[in-house]
């Protein structure tokens, strides 16, 4: 079915139950500018630190102190902003206009816009950047003098970036906030920049996200051509009045849901373009757990939260939101359960958190979605502190093979534990924040109306279960067991028996409490009570969702909306039954259930029997009919070398192919050629400049006989004949 | 004007006067492309210089027109001056390299 086929019914023109245009100017609220204010303050001061050689840990005070700056600014914002939304302009950018007309003027100005979703991700985003920059103050101590100051300039450079495309009021800076957290992305990944992996990683990273990037300019383009606007109080009253209808309707509707989609997978790394993001682990640990698990890899979701209406226009764009989410989820979480590295485990496993968010959006939970960012960002920020705090320690040392017993040793015990919190939450162990977030967007995907919705939800649910799998996989291989280990090969000196792992100390501890406490009490949120609607579920997150532009996909609220609007085709929020229960109530039992049995697959192959995980991996590869099965997944599905034999070495070879080109025809027949001319020219006259005086003379004076002689042969010399 | 002075020269036509100019043009040519002697080669240019001063001098009469005479004067100005720089030249040569010879002077070449 073509693209044009699936154009279908489209929203009818109503009144919305929560016009977002009641979003008003608030300059009063202007000192909200400092959240981004202090980042590019902090970013400026590392610099100079950076000129000036510091050789002490101001880089990491300064920064930690200007983003705890911004962290109260947002809660203070949260507390005085007044609901639906307030814009607050800070500065004027680009106001053209060349008519009255709605297609005859463009703005977008600095202008922030404070709604409960931005303030949702402001908030997380400024708390766990504080959090995670005093944590590698730490952390990044051996760069000391070093690298240092341009490691925490980068990390000031996200922050302000990400605090831009999270807060703008427009498409346009919400454009310029994504290529900046992604060009810090680049930043720091690249930050060991004498490694080639780490090199390579940078630019995997960067490039995949230009594919994304380019799509986020081209349906920024499409929504002005079509709307007349990039602002969303304006985009929002224009799709919610339905007006757009009348000045135009036509193919873009449908493919501006594609192209943000496709932004949104590249910088939320799903399929088919999730492959920068276990690369990007070769970063300092600090960066994995701020930018590539908790913060900018969510932008993603977020994007598609903030332009939820355009994709409630597109039914079929939300189902291949779903479809591409479940698939990536659970092809990660088999990818996450091969590997060894448990940096790249949590890697895989945050890849497929966001294939969950994916399929929550799709499923029409947008609550669902950002309900598991607000937790994911807790949970998986301490799990990647925790490999970060043993990477430290263990001198690099990242093989689940190679550690062992943690929980024993004296001073890993908090990180043992804090590790084990962070787990139990991503595993969806009953009553953690993660087995409620997980839940709001299981239960959806069979309650919504859709293609296939159910066998997606199945399918997400056995993910749940190879979730709690890997995860556990990794907490009783590295943490319990008996105390073994071997330092990595950062380690100084050959003799491994002399080394011993250093402890991490109270910058590390203190964050790790911190963040595992934080998503311990991530789950409270769930029970609060709701104050916009009564009719929702889903407490605190559901509320702040639902003041938002992503109200649409708020369990309950969406029958106040279909008031408004007309059922949207094949994906109405039918409140059906699982199993003859309550959707959500079915969803407690059998993903706790499913929880629990990946759990004690875990503590049988890892903790209890380990010598049984051996002997089944052994039966594997001996059977060739399924041998192929493990390697596969251990070589990550070979999904590198598909792209590498499909795009990079046809793309090698068109390139070496061009420069041949440029090299032989261009360079060497035009360029080179065409000089050829004049010095073969000049070499053949060159006999003629000998210098001599008399050669010289005799030359003029050959000209000038010449000259004569033509003069006499063309000129008629009629006057010469009265000569005489 | 005497009468005697008018009638010898009612006899020389213009083209005696070009005549006299080519031959001095040619001796000049032909004296500075065939000698190796800088002052030598100096004196031919001056009577390359004559050459056309006389060529000047003929037109001036044929057309009754004194300005070719005017530019005869001028030129005798120009072309004394112009000595006296040519010849300091050829001392300074000279002195640089002991010699008149022209072929001692070819740093002009490519």
């Amino acid at each position: 079915m073509s693209l044009m086929a699936l154009h279908i019914p489209k929203m009818v023109s109503g009144t919305p139950a929560v016009p977002m245009s009641e979003a008003i100017m608030a300059p009063e609220l202007s000192w909200a500018g400092l959240i981004l204010l202090l980042p590019l303050l902090s970013l400026v001061l590392c610099g100079l630190c950076a000129a000036l050689r510091v050789k002490t840990k101001l880089p990491a005070v300064i920064t930690t102190v200007c983003l705890a700056g911004a962290f109260l600014t947002s809660v203070f914002l949260y507390l005085n902003y007044t609901p639906p939304g307030d814009i607050v302009p800070l500065l004027g950018w680009i106001n053209l206009s060349w008519g009255s007309g709605q297609f005859e003027s463009f703005s977008a100005n600095f202008s922030l816009y404070i709604d409960s979703l931005s303030l949702l991700w402001i908030m997380f985003v400024t708390g766990l950047g504080t959090l995670i920059t005093f944590y590698a103050s730490e952390y990044m101590e051996p760069d000391l003098g070093k690298g240092y100051s341009r490691f925490f300039a980068g990390v000031s450079v996200f922050l302000f970036a990400m605090s831009a495309l999270v807060l703008s009021d427009n498409l346009l800076m919400l454009y310029l906030g994504w290529e900046g957290v992604g060009f810090a992305s680049y930043w720091l990944i690249g930050y060991y920049y004498q490694r080639p992996t780490a090199v390579a990683a940078a630019k995997k990273a960067f490039i995949v996200n230009r594919i994304g990037d380019l799509g986020l300019a081209l349906a920024v383009y499409l929504i002005w051509t079509t709307f007349g606007t990039v602002q969303y109080d304006e985009l929002m009253t224009v799709l919610h009045d339905g007006t757009w209808k009348t000045a135009y309707d036509g193919w873009t509707t449908s493919v501006i849901p594609f192209l943000l989609m496709l932004a949104a997978f590249g910088k939320s790394a799903q399929l088919p373009l999730y492959v920068w993001l276990p690369d990007a682990m070769e970063g300092p640990t600090p960066v994995s757990a701020l930018i590539h698990a908790a913060t900018m890899v969510t932008a993603g979701i977020y994007l598609v939260a903030r332009t939820y209406p355009l994709f409630m226009m597109e039914p079929v764009s939300l189902h291949v939101v779903a479809w591409v989410g479940g698939l990536t989820a659970l092809l990660a979480a088999t990818i996450g359960m091969a590997q060894y590295d448990i940096k790249r485990i949590m890697a895989y496993s945050t890849v497929s958190q966001l294939g969950y968010m994916f399929l929550g959006l799709g499923v029409l939970t947008s609550y669902g979605a950002a309900y598991h960012v607000f937790t994911h960002a807790f949970f998986k920020a301490v799990l990647f502190l925790t490999c970060g705090a043993i990477m430290h320690g263990f001198a690099g040392q990242l093989d689940l093979r190679k550690l062992s017993g943690l929980r024993h040793l004296k001073g890993w015990r908090i990180t043992a534990w804090t590790m084990l919190i962070g787990s139990l939450a991503l595993a969806g162990f009953p009553l953690t924040a993660g087995y409620f977030s997980k839940d709001a967007i299981l239960a959806e995907a069979f309650v919504t109306q859709g293609p296939g919705f159910k066998i997606l939800g199945w399918m997400a649910i056995f993910t749940a279960g190879l979730t709690a799998y890997y995860t556990f996989r990794v907490w009783f291989r590295v943490c319990a067991g008996p105390v073994k280990y071997e330092p990595g090969d950062e380690a100084h000196g050959d003799d491994h028996a002399e080394f011993h792992p250093h402890a991490p100390r109270f910058a590390i501890n203190s964050v790790l409490v911190i963040i595992a406490i934080g998503s311990l009490v991530a789950v409270v949120p769930y029970f609060m009570s709701n104050e916009a609607d009564t009719k929702i579920v889903g407490g605190w997150v559901a509320d702040m969702v639902h003041d938002s532009t992503a109200r649409d996909g708020v369990p309950g609220a969406t029958a106040v909306a279909a008031k408004g609007h007309a059922p949207i085709a094949g994906s109405d929020h039918a409140h059906g039954t699982l199993l003859g229960m309550d959707p959500h109530v079915a969803m407690y039992w059998i993903s706790g259930t499913v929880g629990m049995v990946g759990l004690f697959m875990a503590a049988w192959l890892h903790l209890w029997r380990r010598s049984d995980a051996d002997a089944i991996r052994a039966w594997l590869r001996s059977h060739a009919l399924i041998a192929w099965l493990p390697r596969a997944m251990e070589r990550k599905w070979y999904v590198d070398e598909v792209y590498h034999a499909l795009l990079r070495a046809p793309l090698w070879i068109l390139g070496h192919v061009c420069h041949t080109f440029d090299r032989f025809i261009i360079d060497w027949i035009f360029v080179d050629g065409i000089a050829r001319i004049p010095r073969g020219v000049a070499r053949w006259l060159q006999p003629l400049q000998s210098g001599a005086v008399q050669s010289h003379a005799v030359v003029m004076a050959g000209g000038v006989g010449i000259i004569i002689l033509l003069m006499a042969l063309f000129m008629q010399f009629d006057w010469l004949g009265g000569l005489g | 004007m005497s009468m005697l002075a008018s009638d010898a020269f009612a006899s020389v036509s213009l083209a005696h006067t070009l005549l006299l100019a080519g031959a001095l043009m040619a001796i000049g040519i032909a004296g500075f492309l065939s000698r190796r002697n800088l002052i030598v080669m100096f004196l031919c240019t001056e009577l390359m210089f004559q050459a056309a001063v006389v060529a000047m001098a003929g037109f001036g009469r044929w057309y009754w027109d004194f300005s070719g005479q005017v530019f005869v004067i001028f030129i005798l100005t120009v072309a004394a001056a112009e000595a006296a720089l040519a010849l300091a030249l050829v001392v300074l040569l000279y002195r640089r390299r002991s010699t008149l010879d022209a072929e001692a002077w070819t740093e002009l070449r490519e």
